[in-house]
């Protein structure tokens, strides 16, 4: 495979692919229900769960950054979010015994509800 | 632009709880027709399907940097997605109800991934300075370090594992930044590359990826909306004026136009 060098930007859950010279990406890649794996010295790769072996992989410059990407990556999905949210709403409830949403009036919403999103 | 189209199916399509779903009239591009769709709400994206069993959505719509509000048409319970910018387009939707249509503009309009992550960020800081207060000083308390490992975005593993928050700020990672319906203007984040190295210290907790806010760089309205306490309060009033001016538009509707 041959490897091309891209200008990638991480923005809200997509991860986009630039040519190094061009304003608008090439591609971009849903970072939902997917597994990043860090592969060998300053290589990492994206897959998703429906194809397992088919994998984007990444050629970093340094195997810091490597690691830096898996990890901004490993964050980057809604779901992983959405996770954290109901894990720190739970805390607070336990701490306090009230629900820190209800003076923002959104505790009824059916995204921020316990339990309702495990995959 | 290409998209991985197959895992945005099948994100659309596989068993994971929706935000919101239900029949919606779909205005088209071209023509000032109506179309009957299935509409699914998944996080920040909103899929459509011709038909409730179709295996593959027709489209999705990312809703990033967009508002929602409501039609002043003749169409009843209409609304539109409306994204800023010269080429962007406007969605014109309908639901079948005056309750349905509540509830999509509601659940549409605190979709984005943005909204989540204030929300977020909001929790996070109150839960730290509800733990610096239980130390009773800087420091905070934190538990032991376990073998926490960072899951993968959708696999199933125990959640019960995450560890308390650090001390320090957490690592953030260069993102370039998307409009949002804050409405500030952000300069880009770089690409490539994360914030300063933090493999010393235990690893961080689960949090929300962040714009790379470091060293005075990136000193822009839009940083500091992300990080003040008051923000938050400032977003919310700004929605509930918005459902409240929202209401009272439906109202009027509901009993007619005036003698």
């Amino acid at each position: 495979a041959v490897l091309k060098k891209r200008l990638v930007k991480l923005v809200v859950n997509f991860l986009f692919y630039f040519r190094t010279d061009e304003a608008e990406p090439i591609g971009a890649l849903l970072l939902e229900r997917c597994r990043i794996t860090k592969e060998e010295e300053n290589v990492f790769s994206i897959s998703f769960i429906e194809e397992p072996e088919r994998k984007y992989c990444f050629e970093c410059a340094t195997e810091e950054q490597c690691q830096e990407w898996v990890e901004a990556l490993k964050r980057a999905s809604y779901e992983f979010l959405r996770r954290s949210l109901i894990f720190y709403r739970n805390e607070i409830q336990k701490m306090t015994g009230k629900d820190p949403l209800e003076q923002y009036g959104i505790s009824e919403e059916a995204r921020f509800q316990l339990g309702a999103h495990r995959q | 632009m290409k998209l991985n189209e197959r895992s945005l199916a099948f994100y659309a399509t596989c068993d994971s709880p929706a935000d919101n779903a239900g029949f919606l009239y779909k205005r088209g591009e071209r023509h000032t027709a109506y179309h009957r769709r299935w509409f699914v709400l998944k996080g920040n994206m909103l899929f459509y399907f011709e038909e409730r069993d179709s295996r593959e959505p027709v489209g999705v719509i990312v809703l990033e940097g967009c508002n929602v509000e409501l039609c002043d048409s003749a169409e009843g319970f209409a609304f539109a997605i409306r994204f800023g910018g010269t080429k962007s387009r406007t969605y014109v939707l309908a639901a079948e109800s005056q309750a349905a249509m509540e509830s999509w503009v509601k659940s549409l309009s605190r979709a984005s991934f943005d909204y989540m992550r204030l929300v977020v960020r909001e929790l996070e800081k109150q839960l730290q300075e509800m733990r610096r207060g239980l130390a009773g000083g800087c420091g905070g308390s934190r538990e032991a370090a376990g073998p926490w490992k960072p899951k993968p975005s959708g696999l199933e593993q125990s959640q019960e594992r995450l560890p308390a928050l650090p001390a320090i700020l957490p690592k953030e990672n260069g993102c370039a930044v998307w409009n949002n319906v804050l409405g500030a203007d952000r300069p880009p984040g770089s690409s490539g590359c994360g914030g300063h190295d933090e493999e010393a210290s235990p690893r961080p907790p689960p949090l929300p990826p962040r714009r790379r806010v470091s060293n005075g760089e990136a000193a822009s309205a839009g940083a500091a909306v992300a990080g003040s306490p008051s923000t938050f309060c400032r977003l919310h009033e700004q929605y509930s004026r918005e459902v409240a001016r929202l209401r009272q538009d439906w109202q009027q509707r509901q009993r007619g136009p005036r003698p």
